[in-house]
């Protein structure tokens, strides 16, 4: 994608100035992004930096304690509670856990959105269902039920379920995780085809660079509470920043903290559980 | 599948539905609940005794209606009781509520004996006729002065004698000391 | 030390007060939200058929074994002042008038209030309630609110079910297994046993109860902690609030409608 494209159409998503967090704790701040149609966006972080904070914010399931975050010309805190239905039905999003219901079957899962929004015949939600199974390649499983499919499989079905609209958006969390390299391969192919396709935007939340960097357009890192660095997966790859650099090499010390930081309350149980001990 | 779902919870309604008929049916007074036309009349009572709302209103042993409320006229000082009789029973213009009691000890209901006049009891009109309740405490302290009454008017007349008269007619024990002469 | 002491007892008071404002709260937003039960009659039919029909074995059953204990109990009893024809009378009432709507509250509290709630708070534990609302779908209106009346239209039947069962166990004993006469057992009844009085005032009561039972349950699954510990605590609490509610709403219940 060229730098033209992406700034083609107004973004779909913008972040302007957003601090988000929960309570008194602040998890990110001065974010800035914007994503745009047709476009793969790779999120990438450390656990914990807040990239799954950064999503729900997206959705509108929190807000942002500074800062606007907009969706489809939307400032999602603001709106109306139908007004945030009609955005989020435009949507699809696949949790880091698949949330999938656990009283219907892979087929009624993923068939669920059809039946509560869209008007279709069943027959035509049959069809339509078993076209993205396929995608997933797990058509010859849309009778089973949840609790007889492995973990990775149930993600591949959250998957199709958060597709099955075709929505304007589509946010992964951790798509990748836990997958094989077979699975992996395959999602992150079809993630790139059906925003090619669809012409949707896609934001991938993930700390699998290979995959990710093969098929965005576009790379966040946060880290230490910010946004570090932006641009072109090749562009990040050649940046100076020293976060950046750490979580590229996958170094254990450096400005990304590995350890858990010291604090009051860890010494203080650790010198009473030693008195319990002895 | 959904059809299934339908037709089961059908039947559970189905099931409601028998278990409440059954219950009105079998169990409660669905046969004597009189939903017809009725015609009002009331009557003035001394005391009702523990005659109730919604007591039956019976005559010859059957029930021809319900006691359907009861008031106090504070300017004749008497208790007024409101009856629904069914259409189907008229009732001469003369004729007589008493409160009874069913059994020994039972419930109370209003007794109506038919009088001789050629018109019939009109719709709000009122029975002339009444007999209140017969009270268990009025009937034992009737009892009790009937019997001071017959005591004071034989001991007027002589010694102690009204003393032998109260004593029972049994002959008393040879060994207990004879009672005053 | 006495001023912690005292806040510890203020928050003991204010705590269920709380909870107390933020279920009533609930309660109306499921209220408002309840315009389904006519767009999508299906999913109340539904929670009808898991709550009502899976119900039905174990409240007949039970219906059926407290009638047959009221005949005899009630016989031991009558039989001492020669009035074995009013047995009819005492089971028949007895039922209707309490046991009927209060034993069907406690065990539909047991039986379907628990698995409402573990139902509840394992979909939240699970995230499934935050997939619907991303999915632009109100969870209240697609999953509570249908669970909430499918509960409380089920509640009733299930009580009138429990009362004719247990006046037909009554009947058994009574009639069947001792002897007593047939025809004064259900004659004495229906001479005593009121419709309005006691029939439907019976029903009122297992309408009360349906919807206190339910809107615990539902609030206990919606607020549990999304944890194993906290699903299992949240169907304790169904339990033992709807119980407690049940039994002191009967008091209130019964001295209106039957007292004066």
């Amino acid at each position: 994608m060229t730098a033209e494209s992406r700034h083609s159409s107004p973004p779909v998503i913008r972040f302007a100035d957003v601090t988000l967090g929960y309570d008194t704790r602040v998890i990110l701040r001065d974010l800035n992004l914007e994503v745009y149609k047709g476009e793969v966006v790779a999120l990438i972080g450390g656990s914990g930096s807040g990239k799954t904070t950064l999503l729900r914010a997206a959705t509108g399931q929190i807000r942002a304690q500074k800062g606007t975050v907009t969706v489809f010309d939307h400032d999602v805190n603001r709106t109306t509670p139908q007004q945030l239905g009609a955005v989020r039905r435009r949507m699809g999003v696949l949790f880091q856990q698949g949330a999938l219901f656990t009283d219907l079957s892979v087929f009624g899962n993923v068939a669920f959105p059809l039946r509560e929004l869209s008007k279709d015949s069943e027959a035509v939600i049959l069809e339509k269902v078993l076209d993205k199974l396929d995608q997933v390649g797990l058509k010859r499983a849309a009778h089973l039920s949840v609790s007889e499919i492995s973990g990775g499989m149930a993600r591949r079905v959250a998957l199709a379920r958060a597709i099955v609209l075709e929505p304007e958006i589509i946010l992964f969390d951790e798509p990748f995780a836990g997958l094989d390299p077979i699975s992996l391969g395959m999602t992150a192919r079809l993630i790139r085809s059906l925003t090619d396709k669809l012409g949707c935007a896609t934001v991938l939340i993930t700390h699998d660079l290979e995959e990710s960097f093969l098929i965005a357009d576009q790379v966040y890192m946060v880290g230490d509470g910010s946004l570090v660095v932006s641009g072109t997966p090749d562009e990040v790859r050649q940046s100076d920043n020293s976060l950046a650099r750490q979580f590229l090499k996958g170094a254990s010390s450096g400005p990304v903290v590995f350890e858990y930081p010291p604090s009051d309350d860890f010494d203080r149980w650790l010198s009473r559980h030693r008195e319990g001990v002895k | 599948m959904s059809k299934k779902t339908d037709f089961l919870v059908g039947l559970f309604v189905l099931l409601g539905i028998l278990a409440a008929v059954f219950m009105m049916l079998q169990a409660g007074n669905l046969r004597t609940f009189s939903i017809g036309q009725t015609y009002h009349v009331t009557g003035k009572f001394e005391n009702i005794g523990a005659l109730k709302v919604r007591s039956p209103v019976k005559s010859n042993g059957v029930v021809v209606g319900r006691v359907s409320s009861i008031d106090f006229d504070n300017k004749v000082f008497k208790a007024v009781v409101g009856m629904d009789i069914e259409d189907g029973y008229q009732f001469p213009e003369d004729s007589s509520a008493s409160i009874m009691t069913s059994g020994l000890l039972g419930e109370q209901y209003v007794g109506l004996t038919p009088g001789a006049e050629e018109k019939n009891l009109a719709d709000n009109s009122e029975i002339i006729y009444t007999q209140s309740a017969v009270v268990l405490e009025e009937l034992i302290s009737k009892f009790l002065f009937s019997k001071a009454e017959s005591e004071g008017s034989s001991a007027s007349g002589g010694g102690g004698a009204g003393q032998q008269q109260s004593a029972p007619a049994l002959t008393p024990p040879a060994s207990a000391p004879a009672p005053v002469q | 030390m006495i001023v912690n002491f005292i806040t510890a007892l203020g928050a003991r008071v204010t705590r269920p007060i709380l909870s107390l404002g933020i279920c009533f709260r609930f309660f109306l937003d499921i209220l408002a939200r309840s315009s389904v039960v006519f767009k999508r009659p299906r999913l109340v039919i539904e929670q009808i058929h898991f709550i009502g029909n899976y119900s039905l074995i174990i409240i007949a059953v039970s219906g059926l074994f407290v009638g047959f204990v009221l005949g005899l109990q009630g016989y031991y009893t009558l039989t001492r002042y020669g009035s074995e024809e009013a047995l009819g009378v005492m089971v028949a009432l007895g039922l209707v008038r309490e046991l009927g709507p209060v034993v069907t509250a406690l065990l539909f509290a047991g039986r379907a209030g628990t698995s409402i709630t573990a139902e509840i708070g394992l979909m939240k534990a699970g995230e499934q309630i935050a997939a619907i609302e991303v999915m632009g779908i109100n969870p209240l209106r697609r999953i509570v609110v249908p669970r909430f009346w499918g509960g409380v239209i089920a509640m009733p039947i299930l009580a009138l079910i429990f009362s004719a069962v247990g006046i037909i166990g009554g009947w058994l004993v009574a009639v069947v297994l001792i002897g007593v006469d047939g025809g004064s057992f259900w004659s004495q009844m229906q001479s005593a046993v009121d419709i309005r009085d006691d029939i439907l005032a019976g029903f009122i009561k297992s309408v009360v109860f349906g919807l206190a039972v339910m809107l615990v349950s539902v609030y206990e699954g919606w607020m549990s902690r999304p944890t194993p510990e906290g699903v299992a605590r949240a169907t304790t609490r169904t339990v033992v609030v709807s119980s407690l509610l049940v039994l002191a709403l009967d008091f209130l219940l019964t001295a209106v409608m039957f007292g004066g």
